[in-house]
């Protein structure tokens, strides 16, 4: 009989090689539900994993879509290290794209540079202010984050909603919903002409490294560390928990915050009702696949990247729903919290011995 | 003014059913030491498969059953993950409404736009006719009933049933309750199974008598309404009811003054529910005591005998 024993330290290879079997095992199963769907496995499968990859567009496209999901993502691992369960991403990305854009709204014939950094900064904050209101809460009211980070989401969304159907409406929109365009100097610097990677997928591959650098050698980022893995120990050492909270939440929502306000200033260039597909909750599934490690997000954030412009192709090549992508995500996180069972346990055969003796 | 007053409350009653509905399974969930996060992706699950087998069948009976169903099998993914493998409640319950968002938005591609005959309120001859009680107690649709019901028979069986009992001791205690010699984990499978078709039934309310139609997301955060409300309760099925109705009537003010016309902008009045959530915990949260004396002490707790 085959039973689990504790590892007395996680296995670090195990730890790596889940993401790797989860998104193999995934693959696998994609190829079943093709198959149930009527639709060739190989192809689909191509389409969707492999076609991204195979030019210079889609590359430039995987960044591009890579970058917010990098970016909440490493803000999210940090909270989820400490325990801090802020699942409301999403709402901080739409937060920070509403303060961020106020500038390019209101200034809409600017030609001064000072105006895009002043969105980023602006972002930051919108970003951070939505996740302020859950560590308030949370640290002064004992409020449960998971939820109040959530029910922000919508809030959120709705007041994404009202401000591009009401006051921020373009006038001369027909009647759109969605604000002006915004002018040129509020919109992020593209490097190559054709393609749409900008300024803010570059920003999206340094803050992991940025990242990882805090976490290993600042005394802030061993408190997240020891917070997260022994949080009795942490308490005797004197971090205190509401700290981690305000700390890690806030990060998590500026940059999330960051991620949002860029996505309006490159390929979207201007404020719509729905200015995400997703991303904050995706961003969970970044962080997981990513085992929390800020290298670990920047790949795993462009893994989910390919699936996301593959279900594009697949959609328009092929004829599939893009809804399979949202099924895809939320089976990959299954098989990866299957997997980390083997980083924790190992399994051994006791029932043999144990019979003969 | 008693016609748009009864007709409100009516409104109310079927708004605050699903939640009911939703919130009675997460208790019981809750109370043998289970977080699971996934409601939302459970009703989904529900609401879309319940649509489906009306569309494909007519009957609205297997409709509910269908909900059911596919709530209960999504919460046993949940469980074996969790239970067997020992995952973190509250990343598996993530995925598990990130499967579900994804999952019903597949299926229910067909759907989109479809119509079907909705189950309609109850008419008994003389006593719906009385005038205002009549319509009030005895014009619901059966669901309304049901629901009540249900929340009765569960406050019964955790308080005064020997199962129910044994179920609580697992989510308080669940090192003695193995002890003892009572099968922790298959209680915990059993307790996570019911949520999941008490999810899968409050989804299919939801398209099948609430609007009665299918559309994407179209829970919109109930799933999530539902997991505060057992901590609104206090974990007492008893204030589940007071919980639902109360946003049931809040559903109703959001409509109402949209159709006076306040000048109010319609999306701020539909952000009401989802702001009174975040109100009605931090009000209830603040008094942690209280939280601490209710709430299962192993909740969230993955539970591995220890010989």
């Amino acid at each position: 009989m085959l039973t689990l024993e504790a590892r007395a330290t996680q296995s670090a290879f195990a730890a790596w090689l889940s993401p790797l079997l989860a998104l193999g095992l995934t693959a696998l199963t994609g190829a079943m539900i093709f198959l149930a769907m009527g639709k060739a496995p190989g192809v689909a499968l191509y389409i969707y994993f492999i076609e991204p990859l195979t030019s210079w567009s889609g590359l430039s496209e995987v960044a591009v879509k890579a970058g917010p999901l990098i970016l909440i993502g490493m803000g999210l691992s940090l909270g989820f290290r400490a325990g801090v369960w802020n699942i409301g991403a999403e709402g901080q990305f739409i937060a920070g794209a509403l303060l961020g854009s106020a500038p390019a709204v209101y200034f809409f014939e600017s030609t001064n540079p000072l105006i895009l950094p002043c969105m980023m900064l602006l972002g930051i904050l919108g970003g951070m202010a939505w996740a302020a209101m859950p560590a308030l809460l949370k640290t002064r009211f004992n409020a449960n984050e998971i939820l109040v980070s959530l029910m922000l989401v919508y809030v959120a969304e709705l007041l994404l909603v009202h401000l591009v159907q009401g006051p921020w409406r373009n006038p001369e929109g027909w009647g759109f919903p969605g604000t002006r365009m915004f002018p040129d100097a509020a919109l992020l610097p593209m490097f190559v002409p054709g393609y749409r990677v900008h300024l803010g997928t570059l920003i999206a591959v340094v803050i992991p490294f940025l990242a990882w650098f805090v976490l290993t050698r600042t005394r802030l980022g061993f408190q997240v560390r020891v917070f997260g893995s022994a949080p009795l120990a942490a308490r005797h050492a004197g971090i205190s928990s509401a700290q981690m909270v305000w700390t890690t939440l806030l990060v998590g929502g500026g940059l999330a915050g960051l991620a949002g306000v860029m996505e309006a200033a490159s390929t979207i260039g201007q404020l719509m009702p729905k200015i995400s597909p997703g991303y904050g909750f995706t961003a969970i599934i970044v962080a997981f696949l990513g085992r929390l490690h800020p290298v670990g997000v920047l790949l795993a954030g462009t893994a989910i990247a390919v699936t996301y412009i593959g279900g594009e192709g697949a959609q328009i090549s092929a004829g599939l729903p893009k809804a399979v992508t949202g099924l895809f995500q939320g089976i990959i996180l299954f098989y990866l919290l299957a997997f980390d069972l083997l980083t924790r346990y190992r399994l051994t055969r006791v029932g043999a011995r144990g019979n003969t003796a | 003014m008693t016609e748009l007053l009864i007709a409100s409350i009516m409104t109310m009653m079927t708004a605050a059913t699903p939640l009911v509905f939703a919130a009675t399974g997460e208790l019981v969930c809750e109370k043998s030491g289970v977080l699971n996060l996934g409601v939302e992706g459970m009703m989904l699950t529900g609401a879309v498969f319940g649509f489906a087998a009306v569309t494909l069948t007519g009957e609205p009976l297997l409709g509910l059953a269908a909900g059911m169903m596919m709530g209960l099998f999504a919460s046993l993914i949940f469980g074996v993950l969790t239970l067997s493998l020992l995952s973190n409640q509250v990343a598996t319950g993530l995925a598990l409404t990130i499967f579900g968002t994804g999952l019903s938005a597949l299926v229910g591609l067909d759907y989109v736009g479809k119509t079907i005959e909705q189950i309609r309120a109850i008419h008994l001859p003389v006593l719906t006719d009385l005038p205002v009680v009549g319509r009030l107690l005895f014009g619901h649709d059966p669901l309304v009933y049901v629901s009540i019901v249900l929340l009765g028979l569960t406050h019964w069986f955790l308080k005064h049933t020997r199962w129910g009992m044994i179920l609580r001791a697992v989510g308080d205690s669940d090192q003695s309750a193995h002890a003892i010699g009572y099968p922790v984990i298959a209680i915990r499978y059993a307790a996570v199974a019911f949520g999941g078709a008490m999810a899968g039934l409050g989804g299919a309310y939801l398209s099948l008598v609430y609007t009665p139609l299918w559309a994407e997301n179209m829970t919109a955060g109930r799933g999530w309404i539902a997991v505060a409300l057992v901590v609104f309760a206090s974990w007492r099925p008893s204030r589940v009811l007071l919980g639902a109705v109360l946003f049931g009537g809040i559903t109703i003010l959001q409509l109402n003054t949209q159709a006076a016309g306040l000048g109010v902008p319609a999306s701020f009045m539909s952000m009401l529910p989802y702001i009174a959530t975040i109100v009605v915990l931090v009000l209830i949260s603040r008094d942690s005591i209280r939280i601490r004396l209710n709430a299962p002490a192993c909740l969230g707790r993955p539970f591995r005998a220890e010989r």
